[in-house]
């Protein structure tokens, strides 16, 4: 019998991030009892690394933004992959979401006339994203913690979930272990909203911490939850490249809404030599149009940088192919070309975009207000996840909500940027609420004791080996596959190769063995990770295969072009009784009169 | 490749001691950098906290050679690689294991802070007009990551353990940005100057000199805070002004 301390709240929310902490602030507000279980300590999940903002269609700046337009930029980035109803909502609720945040005590950047102001992002027709400096994120998962001390949620810090249980369909709640002494905990809950973020660990050349290794997208497909869209997966094209020991590490797009340009080893501005038929009438003519859009020119078109990430990322890997990278196998980002335009110079830019200032400074001791960064495209997002009704964000398994990264939905084939903050506060809210009605309906749960006794002896396996391999290099071997075969380039071969790699990497999974014991042991902890991140990448493997097509984040050399069929169906994958992955496609959702409407509008 | 040498503290709840491991060198490494591949390849069960590797969510502080600093900010070219790195855990609080200290106290002595209360919206829309030059002030000590360097490193805590009467510098900065913000109402002197007790810092400045976000904790946080608390209870003026007014504010 395994040994644990068991805690009962109405809703248990998996994460605090953005999207797990806003959900527990409205679940709190309705007048349940709300836990919090998070990897990390408080104000450290990923939300906090954010830097570009949050978008919303506020129409500070510029007063032809509305919610319909932010509606349709969403849609055609997403290449008409997201739920438009989701896409909806997030558009219409994203500006009373933000101006939340500045009741709660955030500071935003402002406009002259004293509201908040509002930056350029690839992407958005208008000047769209709330922001701070280049630290957004930091002022939101800080905002949210402060406000969430005081509402009378309890927070079990540094607590990793290990499985979902039931009761019958429903969920029951969860169960985990503490990393400080590596104590089992039973958490029995009448609603579970995850909000557990992303999968980005399953690359080598990532923006994403240890922390993103798919657990809430694995642990819902084993709870019988469906996950869709998961080939998305969102390379961001400027990453740190060199020195080798920062590489993926993110630099905000911020850069090229501020007026950063990308330029190959000729000095060419490489991106106006190749833009998408259906931004050609958005995308300035010329480098002067370019600028003077980034300087808040109304009259102006946005430059081709500012275009969709798939793209962008696409761009440079051609150049760096066809041999016109920069030294360490990527292009040139100049944002201090700005300085003689803009009044300020140097000090403009350090203003504008402190921490990249900081990072590229102490990182790679280079001057960005002086020269040139070196970037290449990072494993940025997961579009993909778990499948969600888009009003209450709850999935297929009754009581089991999710919110932020690890649902699916909204973002489609292609997220854009500053649409992840605004995501996870929007349908945050939503998980929040929804959760909290659903426990106040159904009574107490009763979670199945079989399963929790399963997961216990399961997460121990690996103290009982005498000898074997340690977690590391498994995890090491799955990157590599990933990135090489799984990567932002795809094709038949690589991908079948990729799919036959995996049984034996299972395996070995399966035989790791871990030296030391239970007391915070990031061996133990990276070795009960290996499952969420094989099944993840499985189930990326296994999408990418069957979309023979190109769009968005799923780029397939073998089929370059996109497919009509496959633009009509989001792929799903789902565990079956026999307990293998299945796939299989769904029409997207029909748009309302009203949306339909507004998508020809704006065509 | 060069190698060098990394001696860092192993042990769990205070009891335990240094160890050495060796490890190469590559380009641009920095600390943590070397940490992950002794982790990977060394000692699997090495305990560290760490998350962005960019300075940015505070979680892998640590004392590097004696001083306190983020090991994903401290590159290794900074440091004499000759003799070993010392690497040990921040000393002010409790530790758990090799690396990773009990934080909790932090948390504690947060929440007992006035939460932010903002005065009635500017604007019918519910919004509020701010200009931007009166953010900026609040905005640098919103930089802040909450590694706790600066509480490490002050004596108050580090060395006579006042936990219960001194909520130290990090939180005299989230007090700070409280106080000045802009739109908010609530009033903490009373607090600061009793159970908060700002009055036990004697300016040393240990504290902003290994802020890693150079927050001037100090000069524009601490410095200001008391020069309230003094203004309200011993300036003989103002507390005149303040009984014939009947204004228990500022
Ligand atoms: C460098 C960087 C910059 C970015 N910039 C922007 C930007 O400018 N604008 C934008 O819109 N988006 C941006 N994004 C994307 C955005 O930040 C993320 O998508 C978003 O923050 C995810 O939030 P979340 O709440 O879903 O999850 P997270 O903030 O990642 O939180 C996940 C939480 O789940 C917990 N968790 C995970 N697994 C478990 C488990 N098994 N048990 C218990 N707890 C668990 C973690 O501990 C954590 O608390 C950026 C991302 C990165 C990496
Ligand atoms: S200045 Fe004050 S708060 Fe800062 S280290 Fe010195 S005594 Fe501590
Ligand atoms: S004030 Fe500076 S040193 Fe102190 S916790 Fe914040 S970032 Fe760290
Ligand atoms: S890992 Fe985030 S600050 Fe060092």
């Amino acid at each position: 019998m395994a040994e644990y301390e068991s805690y009962q709240h109405d809703v248990l929310v998996i994460g605090a991030g953005g999207a797990g902490l806003r959900a527990a602030i409205e679940a709190s507000a309705a007048g349940v009892s709300v836990g919090v279980v998070s990897k990390s300590l408080l104000g450290k999940a990923h939300t906090v690394m954010a830097e570009g903002g949050i978008a919303a269609a506020m129409a500070n700046v510029d007063d032809r933004d509305n919610w319909r337009v932010h509606f349709a930029d969403t849609m055609r980035g997403s290449q008409y992959l997201s739920h438009p109803r989701m896409a909806q909502l997030h558009a219409q609720e994203a500006p009373a979401r933000v101006r939340e945040l500045e009741a709660w005590g955030a500071l935003f950047d402002r406009t002259p006339d004293g509201r908040i102001l509002q930056r350029n992002f690839g992407g958005h027709r208008y000047p769209r994203l709330a922001h701070v400096g280049d630290r957004t994120g930091l002022e939101m998962i800080r905002t949210l913690q402060d406000h969430g001390i005081h509402q009378g949620i309890e927070f079990y810090m540094e607590v990793t979930v290990l499985k979902l249980l039931k009761d019958g369909d429903r969920i029951a709640g969860a169960f985990g272990y503490d990393r400080e002494r590596g104590r089992f905990r039973m958490f029995e809950a009448k609603a579970v909203v995850l909000a557990t973020g992303g999968l980005g660990r399953a690359y080598q050349i990532t923006s994403n911490s240890w922390e993103y290794t798919g657990d809430g997208m694995a642990l819902a497909y084993e709870a019988g939850a469906a996950l869709k869209d998961m080939e998305f997966v969102q390379f961001h094209p400027t990453g740190m490249i060199w020195p080798p020991s920062v590489r993926g590490i993110l630099v905000t797009e911020a850069v090229r809404g501020e007026g950063g340009v990308l330029k190959n080893k000729d000095g060419r501005r490489f991106l106006f030599d190749d833009v998408p038929a259906n931004y050609r009438d958005q995308t300035a003519d010329n480098e002067e149009e370019g600028f003077r859009y980034t300087q808040g020119d109304k009259n102006a078109k946005r430059p081709p940088e500012l275009l969709t990430r798939d793209h962008v990322a696409r761009c440079i890997m051609r150049e760096v192919r066809e041999g016109r990278g920069s030294p360490h196998g990527g292009v040139f980002l100049d944002i201090a070309w700005i300085k003689n335009r803009v009044p300020g110079g140097g000090e403009h830019i350090k203003k504008k975009l402190p921490s990249m200032y900081h990072q590229f400074k102490q990182l790679a001791d280079i001057d960005i207000t002086e020269v040139p960064m070196e970037i290449g495209p990072t494993i940025h997002y997961a579009m993909g996840g778990v499948r969600v009704d888009p009003d209450t964000q709850m999935s297929d398994v009754p009581g089991l909500f999710a919110a932020g990264e690890v649902a699916a939905g909204l973002h489609g084939a292609n997220r854009l940027g500053g649409n992840s903050l605004s995501d996870l506060l929007v349908f945050g809210k939503r998980a929040g609420e929804y959760a909290a009605a659903y426990a106040k309906e159904h009574n107490a749960a009763t979670a199945n004791k079989e399963e929790v006794e399963a997961a216990a002896r399961h997460a121990l396996e690996p103290f009982e080996r005498a000898a074997g391999e340690g977690p590391y290099l498994v995890q090491r071997d799955l990157q590599q596959v990933m990135q090489n075969q799984v990567g932002i380039v795809r094709k038949q071969g690589d991908l079948q190769k990729a799919l036959e790699a995996l049984p034996a990497l299972q395996a070995r999974a399966g035989r790791v063995a871990v030296e030391g014991n239970r007391e915070y042991n990031p061996g133990w902890h990276t070795s009960v990770d290996l499952g969420s991140l094989l099944t993840v990448s499985e189930a990326i493997m296994r999408c990418a295969l069957e979309r023979k097509e190109s769009r968005g984040g799923h780029f397939r050399e073998d089929y370059p072009a996109k497919d009509e069929e496959f633009g009509k169906v989001n792929l799903i994958v789902s565990k079956g009784a026999d307990g293998e992955m299945h796939l299989s496609r769904e029409p997207v959702p029909e748009m309302s009169a009203e949306l339909k409407e507004i998508i020809k509008e704006m065509k | 490749m060069a190698e060098a040498t990394f001696r860092i503290w192993r042990g769990e709840k205070g009891s335990g001691g240094f160890r050495d491991y060796r490890t190469e060198v590559g380009p641009g490494m920095v600390v943590l950098d070397a940490i992950h591949e002794i982790q990977a390849t060394q000692a699997n069960d090495l305990a560290v906290r760490w998350n962005c590797k960019a300075g940015k969510c505070g979680s892998c502080s640590a004392e590097i050679n004696g001083s306190p600093r983020l090991m994903c900010m401290t590159r290794l070219s900074t440091l004499p690689l000759d003799k070993p790195v010392t690497l040990e855990p921040m000393r002010t609080f409790p530790p758990v294991k090799d690396l990773v200290t009990d934080v909790s106290f932090n948390y504690r002595a947060k929440k007992k802070i006035k939460p932010f209360q903002p005065r009635k919206p500017d604007r019918p829309d519910g919004t509020w007009t701010i200009a931007q030059q009166d953010v900026e002030r609040v905005q640098e000590f919103h930089k802040c990551i909450e590694c706790f360097l600066c509480q490490d490193v002050c004596h108050v805590l580090r060395e006579h353990h006042l936990y219960e009467q001194f909520i130290g510098p990090r939180l005299f900065v989230y007090t700070a940005a409280l106080e000045m913000h802009p739109l908010d109402t609530a009033d903490r002197v009373p607090e600061l100057r009793g159970p908060d007790g700002i009055g036990f810092c004697n300016i040393t400045k240990c504290c902003t000199k290994v802020c890693p976000e150079e927050i001037h904790i100090t000069d524009n946080a601490i410095i200001p805070l008391k020069e309230r608390v003094v203004d309200r209870f011993y300036d003989p003026v103002k507390r005149l002004f303040r009984v014939f007014s009947g204004s228990a504010r500022r």
